[in-house]
């Protein structure tokens, strides 16, 4: 093994600075940044590994049975045994994987019968999969916003949202987080003629806030636009039919694309676009993160169509993690605890931190109680904020949240944050 | 407006977030010389958006790293 991996991010001795022309110098500032925080002797919170995971909430992680509060497992899929059994059949009849894109060898009936399931799901006209999330977005937005076009999006839209921007050729306008003025001014500056893309979020994964998408929906119909909403974080749990925040506010009917994930209530991996364009399916052509990747396994399509299908019957599970997130945002409340959000909006609670340092001896604390939480920390969170994002789950039980309230409170006496 | 009256016009609308005081000049540069990170940047950038009636788009903003270019684009984006 190379001295390499042992120390892969040790500090530059000045006797092997590099010459000039190095590519990686320009990492050394988080290179330092992550070398102090561990030379604090912290356990390093982006380096763990589950050894064994026993349930949707429950892992060994370093030894130690440990309760799963940090992922996006929201509806408890991954172990349901239908799910199980549907991913065994496909790996027996059909392979472990296509070998190929969805437009050319990659497109199996159990493909067709996973986009069949959104249509259903979603009572929409057209579906589309994609290979993850990721390039859903990256792919729906770079596609339909081109050359003099223009994409008005929240400022703290995911990654995913970003980089599809910036694959693209239209022009980019963010507006401040959740201000529907702020982007009916900049709807309203927009030139005359031009093609429209709004591109909003139902729950923001950092905080766990829901976006006011019936105003900023309404106000981006009133200037022409089409709307884009990445209901990632809210299918399976938020909304009557758990179609998402869209459709508890009423408006899913306005909004022209929809973007969600497998890899979080559906329990796999895997993206999709819906809608009800009458021009839709012209995407499997011009799409490029479509066309130009593998199309997802077998074993997958048939995991991901299988939960889809029982997610439309999961009201009871829906209300039983309303409950769940409810007691745990009033309980860290209670402790005084400062959260992201001032009540309950999904089944992400955000536990704001005082500075990266705290959060994460924090986050030590909870896993030596036997708690896996997030660390999030800029630049993936918003104004520069250290987060322990807690995301609750469907399986945990009522027992299980009142425990991990305890570690909560135990865990944020000793690092002294409250 | 002319181009001395929009730098003024910016100039007062930079002061909040000019929080070093900063001596600027047409080489001023935003990222090195008054240190703006990308919140402070929205949030000035919404700020001369307003007052001018103008987008100034994450592209257009790809290309304006000095005091001097941001004059220049606001005085060409508000004279269409």
């Amino acid at each position: 093994m190379s001295e390499g991996i042992d120390q892969p991010d040790a500090p530059l001795q000045a006797d092997q600075v590099p010459t000039a022309g190095d590519l990686f110098s320009k990492f050394d500032a988080l290179i330092k940044q992550r070398t102090d925080l561990l030379a604090s002797g912290v356990t390093d919170p982006f380096s763990l590994v589950m050894e064994k995971v026993l349930s949707p909430t429950r892992a060994i992680c370093n030894g130690r049975d440990t309760i799963l509060l940090g992922t996006y497992n929201y509806m408890g899929m991954t172990f349901d045994p239908d799910v199980i059994q549907a991913g065994k059949d496909a790996l027996d009849n059909f392979g472990s994987g296509t070998t190929g894109s969805r437009v050319l060898n990659g497109t199996y009936v159990g493909h067709k019968a996973c986009e069949d399931a959104l249509k259903e799901f979603y009572a929409m006209d057209h579906a589309m999969v994609f290979s993850t999330g990721y390039q859903a977005n990256l792919g729906i937005i770079s596609t339909i916003a081109g050359k003099g076009d223009y994409i008005v999006l929240d400022i703290d839209s995911h990654a995913s949202i970003w980089d599809g921007c910036a694959l693209g050729n239209a022009e980019v306008v963010p507006f401040k987080h959740n201000d529907v003025e702020a982007m009916d001014k900049r709807l309203g500056r927009i030139p005359e003629g031009a093609g429209k893309l709004v591109v909003l979020e139902g729950v923001y994964s950092m905080l766990g806030d829901i976006a006011p998408l019936k105003e900023m929906i309404a106000v981006a119909k009133k200037h022409g636009a089409m709307v884009l909403v990445d209901e990632a974080h809210s299918m399976g749990f938020i909304g009557e039919h758990g179609r998402g925040v869209a459709e508890a506010q009423g408006v899913l009917d306005d909004v022209d694309f929809v973007i969600g994930t497998f890899s979080k209530s559906v329990g796999t991996v895997g993206g999709f676009c819906v809608s009800n364009h009458p021009k839709f399916e012209i995407m499997r052509l011009v799409c490029r993160p479509y066309v130009f990747t593998a199309s997802l396994p077998p074993s997958v399509v048939a995991t991901a169509a299988t939960s889809i299908r029982k997610l439309m019957h999961g009201s009871n599970k829906r209300a039983h993690l309303w409950e769940n997130s409810k007691r745990l945002h009033g309980g860290l409340t209670e402790f005084g605890f400062t959260l992201g959000t001032s009540e309950s909006q999904s089944a992400i609670v955000a536990v704001i931190m005082p500075d990266l340092e705290r959060g994460a001896a924090m986050w030590e604390a909870l896993l030596h109680e036997g708690l896996y939480v997030n660390l999030a920390r800029p630049p993936a969170t918003p104004a520069g904020m250290t987060l322990l994002r807690c995301s609750l789950c469907a399986e945990h039980s009522a027992d299980e949240v009142e425990t991990i309230l305890g570690m909560f409170e135990r865990a944020g006496k000793a690092v002294g944050i409250i | 407006m002319d181009r001395a009256e929009v730098d003024e016009r910016i100039r007062s609308l930079i002061e909040p977030f000019n929080k070093k005081g900063v001596a600027i000049e047409d080489g001023t540069t935003f990222a090195g010389d008054l240190e703006f990170d990308s919140l402070t940047v929205m949030d000035f950038v919404a700020a001369i958006e307003d007052e001018f009636d103008i987008i100034i788009s994450m592209n257009q903003q790809a290309e304006i790293e000095t005091w001097g270019q941001l004059v220049d684009a606001v005085c060409k984006l508000q004279a269409r």
